[in-house]
Parts: C-alpha cells; sequence; structure tokens
C-alpha cells in the first residue's frame, strides 16, 4: 500500500525525541525507496504483456527521444569544452595532439554516463515525481489500488525498465558527441588534423572504459527511477507536495549519482 | 456487511475520527452527509483501506479489512468499486480504456466482452459519445460519471461513493442518484454515499448518516433523520432549505 500520510512529530515530543524520530523516518524512507526498485523490477516478467509493453513503449520514447535534443546540445559543448581546456594546457608541451585520448577517455570513464545520469534526473526523473505525484494527490493511484492493481508493477516497472535500456545507449551517445565536440576545437582552434584526433581518441578507448560508463549509466538509471518514483508516489499534500516532491527527486538523484559514480569507479579503478 | 468498531483515526494532530462505531448492512444505501472537513472521506478511505485507522478495527463480513496486508487485501478490494471525488481517471488514456482498466488488469474476459461490458458500463451514465476522449478534453462533471463507469464496470458487490454528485448539474445529479438506486434494488449492491447534497441524499438513503466532530450524532432513515433533534442535522437541513413539511410533501406521506 502506497503511504499517503505525512509524516508527523509527536505533540510535546522534546528535541532529542524529534531527532531520533527523524532518524528513523529517515531509515524507513530509503528502506521504502529501496523497496520500490526491488519490487519493480521483479516485476519485470510483467511487460511481456500487451498492455505492460505499450507502457514500456512509451515510457522509451518519453526518456530517451524527447531527451536527445538537450543531451546533444551538453555533450557537445561538454567535448567541445574538454577538448578546448586540455589542449590550452597540452599546447604548453606541444602534445596537443593527444586531445583526442583526453577527451575520449574523460567521456567514457565518467563524463558520459556522469552528464547522461544528471540531465535524466533533471529532465525525465522530475517529471516523473511530478506526473505521479499529481497522480497520488488526485487520488489516481489510490483509484488503481481500489481495482487491485499494484502501482508499482503498473507504473514504476516500465519506466525504471525504459530507464535501464535508454540511460546506457544516451550514455553511448554522449560520449560519441562529446568526442565529436572535441573533435571539431581540436580541429579548428588547436590545428588537430581530424584524422589524427580520431586515431588518437580510438587509440586510448578501450572497451573497460566503455563498460564500466554503461554500467554506471545502468545504476544510474535504476537509481533516478526509484528515486522519482518513491517521491512521487509518496507526495501528500496538493500542489505543494508535489513540488516538494520534484525538487527533492531531483536533488537526491544528483547526490547518488555522483555518490554512487564515485564508487563504482573506485570498484574498477 | 461492513463494521466500524471504535475507529480513531489521527491526523495532522487532531483525531479526524473519534472513536467511531457502526455498521453498514449487506444490500443498503448508506449516506454519510457533514459539513467540510469532518471525515466523511477519511471514513470511506477506511472500508477500501486506502487509510489505515490509527486505532480500532474494519471488519468487511469475517474479514478483519484493516489487518488486510498483500493478496488478502486485494481479493477484499476486489469487492469494492470506488468513486472518488474527481473522478481520479488516468489522463493518459481515453474514458474507454479508463473503464476497460480493471477488467483487461484483473480479469480474463475476452477482448469483445470487455468491449461490451464497457459499453454498458458507459451506456449507464450516458457517457458512449465520449469513449474515445481523453479525460483533459471532457467536462469535470463527465469525468465523474467515467469514473463510476469504471467504479461498476466490474459488478463489485460493495460501491463507494465519494461525492457522486458535486459539480454536477441537478438533472444529471438526479440520473446518479437513480443509477445509485437501481444497482441496489436491481443488482444488490450495498451502497455507502459520502455526500454534502441532502436532497439526493434523503431520497436515495436507506439510512442516513450524519458525521460531526469524528463521529456520528445522528444514524436514522430519511424519514427520521429530517425530524432529529440533533441541533447539527437540522442546522445542515435548514441549510439547504429541507424542512419536515418539503420533505413530506415531496415524499407524499406524512
Amino acid at each position: 500500500m502506497i503511504t499517503r500520510e505525512p509524516f508527523e512529530y509527536p505533540e510535546n515530543a522534546t528535541r532529542q525525541e524529534c531527532l531520533i524520530l527523524a532518524a528513523r523516518e529517515g531509515l524507513a524512507v530509503t528502506g521504502r525507496a529501496v523497496l520500490l526498485g526491488v519490487r519493480a523490477l521483479r516485476a519485470l516478467p510483467s511487460l511481456r504483456r500487451t498492455k505492460g509493453r505499450n507502457e514500456f513503449m512509451r515510457q522509451m520514447y518519453i526518456c530517451g527521444i524527447e531527451s536527445l535534443p538537450v543531451i546533444t546540445v551538453v555533450a557537445l559543448f561538454t567535448g567541445m569544452i574538454l577538448a578546448f581546456q586540455t589542449g590550452i594546457e597540452l599546447r604548453r608541451y606541444n602534445q596537443e595532439v593527444y586531445i583526442g585520448s583526453a577527451v575520449m577517455v574523460s567521456m567514457l570513464r565518467e563524463m558520459g554516463s556522469f552528464i547522461t545520469g544528471l540531465i535524466l534526473g533533471a529532465c525525465v526523473g522530475s517529471a516523473m515525481a511530478a506526473q505521479l505525484g499529481t497522480m497520488t494527490v488526485n487520488d489516481e493511484i489510490a483509484a488503481l489500488e481500489t481495482m487491485s492493481i499494484d502501482p508499482v508493477r503498473f507504473l514504476v516497472t516500465p519506466r525504471i525498465a525504459a530507464m535501464m535500456i535508454m540511460t546506457p545507449i544516451l550514455s553511448f551517445y554522449t560520449c560519441m558527441i562529446g568526442s565529436l565536440g572535441g573533435g571539431v576545437v581540436g580541429m579548428t582552434q588547436l590545428n588537430v588534423p581530424w584524422a589524427q584526433y580520431m586515431s588518437n581518441a580510438l587509440e586510448f578507448a578501450r572497451a573497460k572504459e566503455l563498460f564500466v560508463g554503461l554500467l554506471k549509466a545502468l545504476i544510474y538509471g535504476i537509481i533516478i527511477t526509484t528515486v522519482s518514483c518513491n517521491e512521487g508516489l509518496t507526495a501528500t499534500q496538493g500542489a505543494v507536495g508535489v513540488g516538494d516532491a520534484t525538487r527533492r527527486a531531483v536533488i537526491i538523484s544528483f547526490l547518488l549519482v555522483l555518490i554512487v559514480g564515485y564508487f563504482v569507479t573506485r570498484f574498477f579503478y | 456487511m461492513i463494521r466500524f468498531e471504535h475507529i480513531v483515526k489521527r491526523l495532522a494532530g487532531r483525531n479526524v475520527l473519534d472513536d467511531l462505531s457502526f455498521e453498514i448492512h449487506t444490500g443498503e444505501v448508506f449516506v454519510i452527509v457533514g459539513p467540510s472537513g469532518t471525515g466523511k472521506s477519511v471514513t470511506l478511505k477506511h472500508m477500501a483501506q486506502l487509510l489505515r485507522p490509527t486505532s480500532g478495527t474494519v471488519w468487511v463480513d469475517d474479514v478483519e479489512a484493516s489487518a488486510c496486508e498483500g493478496r488478502e487485501l486485494e481479493r477484499l478490494r476486489e469487492r469494492f468499486g470506488y468513486l472518488f471525488q474527481g473522478g481520479a481517471l488516468l489522463g493518459w488514456l481515453t474514458v474507454a480504456e479508463n473503464v476497460a482498466l480493471p477488467l483487461e488488469e484483473k480479469t480474463e474476459l475476452p477482448e469483445d466482452e470487455i468491449a461490451r461490458r464497457v459499453h454498458e458500463a458507459l451506456e449507464m451514465v450516458d457517457l458512449e459519445n465520449a469513449a474515445n476522449q481523453f479525460p483533459g478534453e471532457i467536462s469535470g462533471g463527465m469525468q465523474k460519471r467515467a469514473g463510476l463507469a469504471r467504479a461498476i464496470v466490474r459488478r463489485p458487490e460493495i460501491v463507494l461513493y465519494d461525492e457522486p454528485t458535486s459539480g454536477l448539474d441537478p438533472v444529471t445529479a438526479r440520473t446518479i442518484d437513480r443509477l445509485i438506486q437501481h444497482l441496489n434494488r436491481d443488482l444488490g449492491v450495498t451502497s455507502v454515499v459520502v455526500t454534502h447534497d441532502m436532497q439526493g441524499a434523503l431520497s436515495i438513503g436507506t439510512r442516513v448518516a450524519m458525521l460531526h466532530g469524528g463521529r456520528f450524532v445522528e444514524v436514522s432513515t430519511p424519514r427520521t433523520f429530517v425530524d432529529s433533534p440533533c441541533p447539527e442535522v437540522q442546522q445542515f437541513l435548514e441549510a439547504q432549505y429541507i424542512t419536515h413539511e418539503s420533505f413530506f410533501a415531496k415524499s407524499g406521506t406524512k
């Protein structure tokens, strides 16, 4: 059952008691969010049904295709900035031909998945939290429950599946566009020929970097969806509550993308 | 039969329901009236276990609803239809898809049978022409009627109506009242109706209950209800220009 009551401190509680209660509630919320993610993943086989598949395809379109323009622009300029800044430093040592490797490795290892995570957290995660939050305060989630339709299977599973597929794809796309942007800057600003830039970039692009980057993207996709859906489904108190849930979803997603990203990198390198 | 035993519900630091006990018999239309914010919808949500009581027990027949979890709760809810205040339709599905949803998700009925039952339910609420429209394209009253069609399409034993006629024009409101009566008389559906509309409440209710201060201050048949000595009841009736004379003149008896 979806919780639809705001957390309240008991009357006449001391500050110390409030702190303990807040810590316990924080743990409970985290536990519920993890449980939500697990339940959504366990329900993945339900997507074989036509109805579930339609919703899954709709979510793939929203997560993937609708995010493409912003991802393209951000990835392109990130690659360009990365190439320019690295190129300025390398030029001091006449080593600017290596910007290809610098851009490619940064994008594959970290920047590709990180940028994709942040953009999807801001665009798709916030939209998920706002939509599910509005549905919660408008009793649409309660309506699903009274029809004995599990809101997690019906709403969260298609979203998490779509994000699990689209985040790695978009992350790879980000890496490619970023590298292209770097190549353009190398060619126009740093006098590095395109062929030299590309051969240098591909020389340093190893499978491990690619797969670790894609794994991180996959994890980010799960985290963003779980956090955003959990915040949306636990929204209370009308429009203000939906706004709060959306804000919290974006902040928590950003923080987790950063923190989890560090630990995954630490694990592999 | 739905039974509330000493239900207390504490929300935002106050007891919205305060030691509320009552029983709804199978096959009756039980109407709950009362001023806004007195916990009518909260009472209704306790029946379908959308809210859990702070203390006390809710029974549906011999099932302790307030203790149900998981599959047991799912089975319990399958016995209910619920009309929410705003209709609570899913915005990305058409009216017909919304109505078909409980059948598609929870039954193994063939597509043509689902289509037939959806058409039948939409016909009952006079919405067959809006079947292919999205909720955002129809009025609030139509959304509510579509919500009602969805609530009854699975032919539940108990239907909970949260403000079924608010926001509707008087003609449509009376149509909804007649539909509630039809479901009750002809199909034996137990109905629990939360409303502000005293005209409707007195015409369709088997019993009418007045919720005030977290408890029922009056639970009686419509005839007894209009003569209740309870000041809250009289105030509520007077506010809607209903007097002993007007009620009995309308019902044709004394």
